[in-house]
């Protein structure tokens, strides 16, 4: 009945980051495929148009002319974020930005995260507050990955970053969502778009993200190390969407039973004992 | 000859050779890339101008796949 408005409200529900709109609120990370021909199918079944890259050293002296991501999805057509994954210091995390800038001539949105330990992949959160301080100082739009701590996020915030990215759960767990409740302090206080990035492993996780009222979804494992990874970006897509407009639509009160049923009381064929 | 350090790997290249022979060398020459030399990124513009010296650690990076 109201299906133009609701097409009208999708249309105009962009995703603001740094005053630049996004009509998708999926963002893919473009590592552990099984190659660049794979990672262009799924990236175009996910609808995403923000990727994730990271910036390594090249090989020297062998295969110069091996394919390169950026053949595959071109810059041209999808917005890049560099990021710093491996990066322990923040030391390291800027440099490697600062690289990435050079390397993807001037782009300055990326997304920072500082590593804390090898074996979770836990962010450390006060490295990742000296990297941002320096990186909007430089003149950086920073989208951080952080832990769910609120407090934190907020200061984050404060430097200026210009989008907050909580774990859900551990990079590559695929756990889902741990800590609904720190996401929604987190969601609550912020004034600049939330995204969950790292935890999410199937569809229904990432329409949990989006219902908790997160403004975007960032994901890599969970659609790279699925089964069929197309088909995984597509149904992404899907609950990504969903879960936006369950969230703009505003679900109903939970409550344990309900006195009021959904067919009408009046009218039956067996008169209803008293 | 002078030794440079280009990735953590040993190179040899002619004196006064600047950023943009070594790249040659390398057949990396309009790939997409960005060079830092001594820990200063070296920008696209300036891979003429700048000379390697005997010493010189190099870094090239690309973009690849990564969450």
């Amino acid at each position: 009945m109201n299906a133009p408005t609701r097409i009208a409200e999708q249309s105009s529900d962009p995703l603001l980051i740094a005053g630049q709109a996004y009509r998708s609120r999926l963002l893919i990370g473009t590592g552990k495929y099984k190659d660049f021909d794979e990672t262009r199918r799924a990236v175009e079944a996910s609808g995403a148009e923000i990727v994730t890259v990271a910036i390594r050293r090249t090989n020297i002296g062998q295969n110069a002319n091996e394919p390169s991501l950026l053949d595959a999805l071109p810059p041209s057509r999808f917005t890049y974020l560099p990021n710093t994954a491996g990066c322990y210091s923040a030391d390291d995390a800027v440099r490697t930005l600062r690289l990435a800038r050079e390397l993807l001539d001037g782009h300055d949105l990326v997304k920072l995260e500082v590593l804390g330990d090898p074996n979770t992949l836990y962010p450390n959160v006060i490295e990742t507050l000296k990297a941002a301080e320096t990186l909007v100082r430089d003149g950086f739009k920073v989208m951080v990955y952080t832990s769910d701590d609120p407090i934190v996020a907020k200061q984050l915030e404060e430097l200026g970053c210009v989008a907050i990215m909580p774990l859900a759960s551990l990079i590559g767990s695929g756990m889902g969502i741990l800590n609904p409740w720190n996401l929604q302090l987190i969601i609550e206080a912020a004034k600049v778009p939330v995204i969950v990035d790292a935890g999410v492993g199937t569809a229904s996780d990432a329409a949990v993200a989006m219902e908790l009222g997160c403004d975007a979804v960032l994901m890599n494992t969970a659609v790279a190390k699925a089964q069929n990874p197309i088909l995984m970006a597509q149904a992404m897509k899907k609950a990504v969407e969903a879960g936006r407009e369950a969230f703009l639509a505003g679900r109903m009160p939970k409550k344990l039973y309900s006195a009021s049923p959904s067919s009408p009381a009046a009218g039956l064929i067996t008169p209803k004992a008293a | 000859m002078i030794q440079l350090s280009v990735n953590g790997q040993a190179t040899s290249l002619e004196p006064g050779a600047n950023v943009a022979r070594l790249l040659e060398t390398l057949e990396l020459s309009g790939k997409r890339i960005a060079v830092e030399k001594n820990g200063e990124i070296i920008p696209r513009s300036r891979y003429l101008s700048t000379r390697l010296a005997e010493g010189d650690a190099l870094e090239i990076v690309v973009a690849v796949g990564g969450g």
